[in-house]
C-alpha cells in the first residue's frame, strides 16, 4: 500500500466503501440479476446485506477504540476521524437506513416505481453522511453533505408523474442549492483565515484570532445559515413543510430523520469545533434562532390538516429543542443533543411508518381525517402511532421524554432559566396538535374500512421503532452508554 | 498598481455579468451574460497565477456548461416561459436583506481598520514548478480521498437524471 493509502486510511473507510459498492451493486442487479418484478425482494435483501457488511465495519472501529483507549483514529492525513461522535451517529445512520429499506418495498409497489434505483440511493445516501459525520476535512465534509443532498433531490422527486412530488423536489433543489452556496462562500472565508481544510487548523486559526474579528464573524454567519437551513432551523425552514410533503411518504420519514441527523452532525461539528471559541458571538444569534424556530414550528402546526405536513412542523420545532442542547454546551447539553436525536429518529420514523401504511392504492391517505377510527380498523398501527406521538409530545415513559429531560437539565444548569421555561411552555403546544391526531384515531367515527398496506417489512419496521421508542424511555441505560460516545473528547 | 486595477476590472466584469444574468428576461441573453460573468472569474484566476484554472474556465466552465445551458434553453419552449411572470415580485424585501448584510460588512470593516481582512499568507509556487503539477501533487495526494467522493458525487448525478428521465415501465 502506498503512502497515501495506508491500512489505517482502509480500516476508517471501510463502511462507505461497503455502502458505496453495495449501492452500485444494486444499480447493477436490478439490471442483470433480478430484472423481474417477483424478484425485487432481493433488492431490498442486498440493501440488509449491505447495511449488515457496514455494520460489521463499523463494530470493528467500536471495538478498536474501546479497546484501545485512544479518542480517535485519523485517516487520510486528518481528513477522517473516527470518534466517539462519528461512530454515534454512523450507527444512527444504519439504524435509519434499515428501517426506511424495510418500510419502503410496499410503498414502492403501491406508487409503481422502481425498485433498484430507490435502494441504491439509500446505500449512497448514507455514504454521504458517513462523511457528514466522519469528515474533519472542509471539503470532505463539503462532498459528503453534497452527495447526500443530491441523492435526496432524487428521491424526493421520485414519483415522476405526480406534480406534487415535482415540485417538492424542485423548490427543495433550489433551496437547497443557494443555502450549500452560503455555506461555501462561508468555508472559502475560513479558508482564507487559515490557509487549511483541516478542522483542528482552523480552529486554532479562529482562537487566535479576536472574538468579534470581521472575517470570523462573516465566516460564521454565512456557515451557520447555510448549515441552519439544512436542519430546517427557523427562518430557514421555508423548504422543509413543502417538501415533507410532496415527498414520497417513506422518503419523507428518510429526510426528517437521516437527512436531519446528519446535517446536525455537521453542525455540531462546527459549532463545538471551529468556532467553539466564538461563542460569545453564535450564543445570542442560535438563541434566537431557537426560540423562533420553536414558535413558528409550534405555532405552525396547530393548523395542519395533513399529516406529512403537521409531522414537517413538529419535526422544524424538534429542531429548536436540539439547538437548545447546543447553546447549554455542556457535557449534559451535548449528551442531550445525543439522546435527542437518537430518540428523535425512531420516534419520527414510527410516525411515518403507519402514514406509510394508510398509503392505499387509490386513497392517498395522509390527512388527519383518514386516520379516524384506526383503532378499530388496525389496532397495532394505532398503538405504533400512539407511542411515537406520545414520545413526540415528550410524555414519559416513552423515549421522547428523555430527550427533553437532558436538554431542559442542561438549560437549567447553565442557568438558561428563560429559555427552559419557553422551552416547557411550547410541550404544553405541542400536547395539543398531537393529540388532534390521537384524537381522531380513538375518537373519531371510523370511515369506510379499507386494508391498510401491511406488509412483513412494513410490520417490522412499525415493531422496531415503536419498541425502541418505547424502549429508549423505560430501559435507558444502554442507549445513554451509547450517547455517551459524542461526548467522549 | 496595476495588479489591483485589473483585479477591480475583472471583479466588476464578474459582479456586472452576475447581475445582467439574473435581471435579463430573455433567457439566452443571460446565459450569453454568463459568459461574460465567468470571463471575468477567469480573469482573476489569471491574476492569482492559477493558469491552469484559467484554462478550465474557459474550456470547461465558457465552452461547455454555457453551451450546454443553451443547448437546454433552445430545446423548451421559449415564448412561452418568456410570457410568464418569471419573477416574483419581492425586490423590495431582496434588497433590504442585500442592505442589511452590507451594512453588516460595512460596520465589521469599518470596526476592525485595515487590518481587518489579513489572511493567511498564500503558498507560492516552488521554482521550476508548473501550475499543473502542483494542482495534481495535491489532489492525487491530500485530496485524494474528496476527489474519490467526487466521483460517486457525479455518479449519483448520473442516475438522478436518468431516473427523471426514464419513461414509465
Amino acid at each position: 500500500m502506498s503512502q497515501f493509502y495506508t491500512s489505517t486510511d482502509h480500516f476508517v473507510l471501510v463502511p462507505a466503501i461497503m455502502l458505496a459498492l453495495f449501492g452500485c451493486a444494486i444499480l447493477l442487479f436490478d439490471f442483470f440479476l433480478f430484472p423481474e418484478p417477483r424478484q425485487r425482494k432481493w433488492l431490498l435483501a442486498f440493501l440488509v446485506l449491505g447495511l449488515v457488511f457496514t455494520g460489521v465495519g463499523l463494530w470493528r472501529q467500536h471495538r478498536f477504540l474501546a479497546e484501545s483507549g485512544l479518542p480517535q483514529i485519523t485517516a487520510f492525513q486528518g481528513t477522517l476521524t473516527v470518534d466517539g461522535f462519528a461512530l454515534f451517529f454512523n450507527w444512527v445512520f444504519l439504524a435509519v437506513s434499515l428501517v426506511i429499506g424495510l418500510m419502503s418495498y410496499r410503498y414502492l409497489e403501491i406508487e409503481g416505481e422502481h425498485h433498484g434505483e430507490y435502494y441504491g440511493l439509500i446505500l449512497l445516501a448514507q455514504c454521504g453522511m458517513y462523511f457528514l459525520a466522519t469528515g474533519t476535512d472542509l471539503i470532505t465534509l463539503f462532498i459528503g453533505l453534497e452527495l447526500m443532498a443530491l441523492c435526496f433531490y432524487i428521491m424526493v422527486g421520485f414519483l415522476r408523474t405526480q406534480k406534487r412530488s415535482n415540485e417538492a423536489a424542485m423548490k427543495y433543489l433550489l433551496l437547497g442549492a443557494f443555502s450549500s452556496g452560503l455555506l461555501v462562500y462561508g468555508f472559502s472565508i475560513l479558508y482564507g483565515i487559515s490557509g487549511s481544510t483541516k478542522l483542528s487548523e482552523i480552529s486554532l486559526a479562529v482562537a487566535n484570532r479576536d472574538t468579534w474579528d470581521p472575517l470570523v464573524v462573516l465566516a460564521l454567519i454565512t456557515t451557520s445559515v447555510g448549515l441552519l437551513f439544512k436542519v430546517s432551523a427557523a427562518p430557514f425552514h421555508m423548504w422543509a413543510p413543502d417538501a415533507y410533503e410532496g415527498a414520497p411518504t417513506t422518503v419523507t420519514a428518510f429526510l426528517a430523520s437521516g437527512s436531519k441527523a446528519a446535517s446536525f452532525a455537521f453542525l455540531v461539528r462546527m459549532f463545538a469545533g471551529p468556532f467553539e471559541s466564538t461563542r460569545a458571538v453564535w450564543e445570542p444569534l442560535l438563541i434566537a434562532v431557537a426560540i423562533l424556530t420553536l414558535t413558528i414550528g409550534n405555532l405552525a402546526a396547530i393548523t395542519q390538516e395533513n399529516v406529512k405536513r403537521l409531522l414537517a412542523y413538529s419535526s422544524i420545532s424538534h429542531a429548536g429543542y436540539i439547538l437548545l442542547g447546543l447553546i447549554a454546551g455542556n457535557e449534559t447539553g451535548l449528551k442531550g443533543v445525543a439522546v435527542y436525536i437518537l430518540v428523535y429518529v425512531f420516534m419520527t420514523m414510527g410516525a411515518f411508518v403507519v402514514v406509510t401504511a394508510l398509503r392505499r392504492a387509490h386513497l392517498i391517505g395522509e390527512n388527519i381525517d383518514d386516520l379516524a377510527g384506526l383503532i378499530h380498523r388496525s389496532p397495532g398501527y394505532a398503538i405504533v402511532m400512539l407511542v411515537c406521538l406520545l414520545s413526540l409530545a415528550g410524555i414519559p415513559p416513552t423515549a421522547g421524554f428523555l430527550g427533553k429531560y437532558y436538554i431542559f437539565l442542561s438549560l437549567v444548569q447553565t442557568g438558561h432559566y428563560l429559555l427552559a421555561v419557553i422551552a416547557v411552555l411550547y410541550v404544553a403546544v405541542a400536547v395539543y396538535y398531537y393529540f388532534r391526531i390521537v384524537r381522531a384515531m380513538f375518537v373519531a367515527e371510523a370511515g369506510p374500512s379499507v386494508a391498510l398496506a401491511s406488509s412483513f417489512g412494513v410490520r417490522v419496521a412499525a415493531a422496531l421503532t415503536a419498541t425502541l421508542t418505547l424502549g429508549i424511555g423505560i430501559y435507558p441505560e444502554p442507549f445513554l452508554q451509547l450517547a455517551q460516545l459524542p461526548v467522549m473528547r | 498598481m496595476w495588479n489591483a486595477l485589473f483585479f477591480y476590472l475583472f471583479a466588476l466584469i464578474a459582479l456586472g455579468g452576475g447581475v445582467l444574468v439574473i435581471t435579463r428576461r430573455n433567457a439566452v441573453h443571460s446565459a450569453l451574460w454568463l459568459v461574460v460573468s465567468l470571463l471575468g472569474v477567469a480573469g482573476e484566476f489569471l491574476l492569482l497565477g492559477a493558469e491552469f484554472l484559467f484554462a478550465v474556465q474557459i474550456i470547461l466552465y465558457i465552452g461547455g456548461v454555457v453551451l450546454l445551458i443553451l443547448f437546454v434553453i433552445m430545446l423548451v419552449n421559449l415564448d412561452q416561459a418568456a410570457r410568464m411572470r418569471q419573477f416574483n415580485r419581492q425586490w423590495a424585501i431582496a434588497g433590504l436583506c442585500a442592505l442589511v448584510v452590507g451594512a453588516e460588512i460595512a460596520y465589521f470593516v469599518w470596526r476592525g481598520g485595515p487590518q481587518a481582512f489579513q489572511l493567511a499568507t498564500p503558498v507560492s509556487a516552488g521554482p521550476g514548478e508548473g501550475n499543473v503539477e502542483q494542482l495534481a501533487d495535491v489532489l492525487f495526494s491530500r485530496y485524494l480521498l474528496p476527489f474519490e467522493i467526487a466521483s460517486l458525487l457525479l455518479l449519483v448525478a448520473v442516475i438522478g437524471s436518468v431516473v427523471m428521465a426514464k419513461k414509465r415501465s
